[in-house]
């Protein structure tokens, strides 16, 4: 159909970018942020699946966002602590044992093996239960919410268990490295940086297949999917576990490179500034959610601490200027003016937006 | 009459305490062009959507051997079973090409689904021809008319290779050669395989039935082909106002 | 066991679930009727509040202050709604997912509004002499300002289901959910309908404010604690269903009570999602339905 190489070739470009050409000119300060904005990122990738192409707005990503992340952190504070009882444990009760569900993640392969398996599962039985059931639109959106608070609160409330509101933190070694080494610092931001490329090229290829255009077709037509003889909930669901595998890995990187995880992360806030991004960005575009992402990271990193009040009227202006002008986002400005400047007429035809969209859906 | 049959027997539909469809039987065979008529609420539309799973019935709605009622939508479809709607449904974003492949794709595996598409299927090719749509393979189906999008919804059906094809008011809103295009298509279309349409339209069913089941009030009101239905005096009077129209036309 | 650790959540719980349906009622209007879902409901809630705060700086004594905040607060943040259809919403109308995140980003500036008009640890709103005391039922003293919530909820039930059924404006709500089309051609104007229902949906919001303002804090995210659960139960209650919304609510402000009675507060609200979202596996469609034949 289109040209494929348009699309790999940006590809090709963002990889150089972001692992050729920003470790040489960004400082370490910001480096380590890009890195942070690369995890948000790779949710995004998985937002942009789920929710553009596939028309499942999920708002509470930062459920499997929290299943990668603290995954990861009990793995990193378990390494860091040794065979002693993890210190933030031992302050509110020295003689209590390690809780069960810690034990498995002392090693590296339960740990990585869990990032992975974990959201998938969590997001299968979920998916499963709530796309056979023919759960969708804002039901949906809202019981994702709804367990992304829940799962906040359970975290907030463990302490002694999780960290509670203080989260994980301090940790020294990553897999064996020793994080406050430049060197290891870098090497964990390749990985974030090379895990994004990774997911941009996993969903170009299913925007490209067969399954994407399926993907299509059940979010603008459910019902006439089910009347080509095929299950639209396992569709959706493919999309849906996708995404959630993806919030996982960004989650999981987000604790190296940040170097803490607490419930506000992941929670309902945190759940919303992810789709922020997607839905500046472009939410059923190849780039868009990533780039969004980004942008919508670094508003939150550097205004966000010089100017928070500014940044909250700033994101929540977002939302409602690009929702109701853009609905799909920056990256389909070009084609929009591209589409104006054809028909000097000011009426919009029905014809154009149509146009415009499709543009999207191929690129 | 060779091939199974769709064999629907006392099919009864409720909604909510209100009957819709109250003990319906019919036929239909390869080789011939169904009709269902009747006058607004008389339940056609409801037969459809039971027999295709749409909403629940009791009854019996047999294909062959194997009884559709009570399942799933898309399982009766892998039945063989395929329906149009009375707005034409297709999807909008898509091409018109993306919108078959998407209907072929139900006989292909799952791995297949991951990879792009390369070259047509020939059973695209000739439902492409079929319908005369050849010409639009690259056309977003939005922006097809309203006739081509109701007969790229029959060409979805041929390349599903449904054995059924119900289809909900498949000329409303037609041209006269749109029509006449439509009823050759249908009666090509029919010499295969099971074909019933839900009509209003008398001058079109006239025209291209080969035999009409008439429903009054959610039950069956006469059987049979054109000239009995037409000679028989209750549907007249169900018509009372339009019986003129059906006679003359 | 003593029969006052049973009544006592089952009491408590009553209440909690009164200001669930309070929040709720608003949400059931504009959601179950209009289909429009408005994340900026609980920011409305917040707006009553602090009407009611600010209504206590002018009259002073509390004794009265309450009983004029009420109206005071739903018509103020009913205008806010009204502000929020007339220059947002009604473009909106056939995007019903995407209403949800412009919403998303209302509540968020309204917040943040708050958050500096306001002291961020919030403000105090005085509870009213006359709901000091205590009712003694089976040997457990329940709160008066408890008794108050379920009133109050009450009251706005029938209030509200006695306008939609009686007046003609009710009528006119009800033909505009059922066919917008056939309303308008009988000369009903449904862009009114839609104003005044968004109105009245987002003023019982502000009542709802009011009453949780006498039970807990009123600060800038008092709204955002409100929403989801207030969502869940119309989901639960089933669209456009008063008596599903009513049963759901209590339901859920029971099951919160019994659940932080045996474990915690915070573990209540876990088991709480949980439990509805496991009844909407089993109802998707809520507690009551209505069957049609429509493809959506």
């Amino acid at each position: 159909m289109t040209k494929p190489w348009i699309s790999l070739s940006g590809i090709g470009a963002f990889a150089v970018l972001l692992l050729g050409v920003a470790p040489f000119v960004l400082t370490d300060h910001w480096l380590n942020n890009l890195g942070k904005y690369c995890c948000w990122a790779i949710a995004a990738v998985g937002i942009g699946l789920a929710w553009g192409r596939g028309g499942m707005l999920v708002m509470g990503q930062g459920v499997f966002f929290a299943l990668g992340a603290y995954s990861m952190a009990m793995h990193l504070t378990l390494e860091t602590a040794g065979d002693r009882i993890p210190g933030f444990m031992v302050l509110y009760d020295p003689l209590a044992p390690l809780p069960a569900f810690w034990e498995p993640f002392r090693s590296a392969g339960f740990t990585l093996l869990a990032i992975v398996v974990l959201p998938v599962v969590l997001a299968g039985v979920l998916g499963y239960a709530l796309f056979k059931r023919r759960v969708k639109g804002a039901y949906f959106a809202i019981l994702t919410q709804a367990l992304a608070v829940a799962l906040a609160i359970l975290i907030s409330s463990t302490i002694r268990e999780t960290g509670g509101d203080t989260g994980l933190s301090d940790f020294k070694y990553f897999f064996g490295y020793v994080l406050n080494d430049p060197a290891n610092k870098l090497m964990v931001y390749l990985i974030a940086a090379g895990l994004l490329v990774v997911c941009l090229l996993a969903v170009w290829q299913l925007y490209r297949s067969r399954f994407g255009e399926l993907l299509v077709a059940t979010r603008d037509a459910e019902e006439r999917v089910r009347f080509l003889g095929y299950d639209p909930a396992n569709v959706k669901l493919v999309a849906f576990v996708v995404s959630a595998l993806m919030a996982s890995i960004g989650g999981a990187m987000f604790v190296p490179i940040v170097g803490i995880i607490t419930p506000a992360e992941i929670g309902a806030a945190a759940s919303i500034m992810m789709i922020a991004g997607v839905a500046f960005g472009g939410r059923a575009s190849l780039f868009g959610p990533a780039l969004g992402a980004m942008a919508v990271g670094w508003g939150q990193s550097s205004l966000g601490s010089t100017w928070p009040e500014g940044w909250t009227y700033i994101l929540g202006l977002l939302f409602v200027v690009v929702i109701l002008f853009l609905p799909n986002g920056l990256s389909s400005l070009p084609a929009r003016i591209a589409a104006a400047r054809r028909k000097p007429d000011p009426q919009p035809t029905p014809a154009a937006p149509a146009a415009a969209v499709l543009e999207e859906v191929r690129s | 009459m060779t091939g199974t049959s769709l064999v629907v027997t006392d099919l009864c539909v409720e909604f909510s305490g209100f009957v819709a469809v109250g003990g319906v039987s019919f036929d239909a065979h390869p080789g011939e062009v169904r009709f269902l008529i009747g006058p607004n609420g008389a339940g056609k539309t409801t037969c459809i959507d039971a027999i295709t799973g749409l909403v629940k019935g009791t009854g019996s709605a047999k294909l062959g051997e194997k009884e559709l009622l009570g399942r799933q939508v898309h399982r009766i479809v892998r039945l063989g079973v395929g329906r149009t709607f009375q707005t034409a449904s297709v999807f909008d974003e898509l091409t018109v090409l993306q919108n078959l492949d998407i209907a072929a794709g139900r006989h292909r595996s799952s791995t297949s689904l991951l990879r792009s598409r390369r070259g047509t299927d020939p059973s695209i090719e000739l439902a492409l021809e079929e319908t005369g749509l050849t010409g639009e393979l690259a056309t977003p189906a939005g922006i097809l008319s309203h006739g081509q999008k109701q007969w790229l919804e029959i060409a979805m059906l041929l390349v599903q290779d449904a054995k059924v094809l119900l289809l909900d008011e498949p000329v409303a809103g037609m041209s006269q050669d749109e029509r006449t295009a439509t009823g050759e298509l249908l009666q090509r279309i029919a010499a295969k395989r099971i074909v019933v349409v839900v009509e209003h339209d008398m001058d079109f069913m006239r025209r291209y039935a080969t035999r009409v089941t008439v429903l009054h009030q959610g039950r069956v009101l006469s059987q049979g082909t054109v000239a009995e239905v037409q000679a028989d005096p209750r549907v007249q009077e169900v018509y009372l106002g339009t019986a003129d129209a059906m006679t003359e036309g | 066991m003593h029969v006052d650790a049973l009544i006592a959540p089952l009491l408590n719980g009553s209440a909690q679930g009164a200001l669930l349906l309070l929040a709720a009622l608003g949400l059931s209007l504009t959601f179950g009727q209009m289909g429009v879902i408005n994340m900026a409901h609980g920011e409305f809630l917040m707006i009553g509040a602090f009407a009611a705060y600010l209504v206590q700086q002018v009259i002073t004594a509390s004794d009265l202050s309450i009983p004029v905040a009420l109206p005071v607060a739903f018509v103020v943040a009913g205008l806010f709604g009204l502000l929020l259809e007339v220059t947002i919403i009604q473009w909106m109308y056939r995007r019903p997912l995407d209403t949800l995140l412009v919403t998303v980003g209302v509540g968020l500036i309204l917040q943040q509004a708050a958050l500096q008009i306001f002291p961020s640890q919030g403000v105090p709103v005085e509870k009213p002499g006359w709901l000091d005391g205590q009712l003694n039922i089976l040997g457990y003293e329940w709160p008066l300002r408890q008794l108050f919530t379920i009133l109050l909820a009450t009251v706005c039930v029938a209030a509200l289901s006695a306008w939609l059924k009686y007046t003609s404006f009710g009528r006119r709500i009800r033909a505009t959910v059922h066919n917008r089309d056939l309303a308008e051609t009988s000369g009903i104007s449904t862009r009114t309908v839609d104003r005044l229902t968004f109105f009245t949906g987002s003023g019982l919001a502000g009542v709802a404010g009011v009453a949780a303002s006498l039970i807990g804090g009123t600060n800038s995210q008092m709204g955002a604690q409100y929403i989801i659960p207030a969502f869940l139960v119309v989901a639960a209650g089933g669209i456009g269903q008063l008596k599903g919304t009513i049963i759901a609510a209590w339901a859920v402000g029971v099951a919160l009570s019994y659940f932080a009675y045996w474990t915690t507060g915070s573990l209540a609200q876990v088991l709480a999602f949980i439990l509805v979202i496991v009844f909407l596996q089993l109802r998707p469609q809520g507690l009551f339905t209505v069957r049609t034949r429509s493809l959506a």
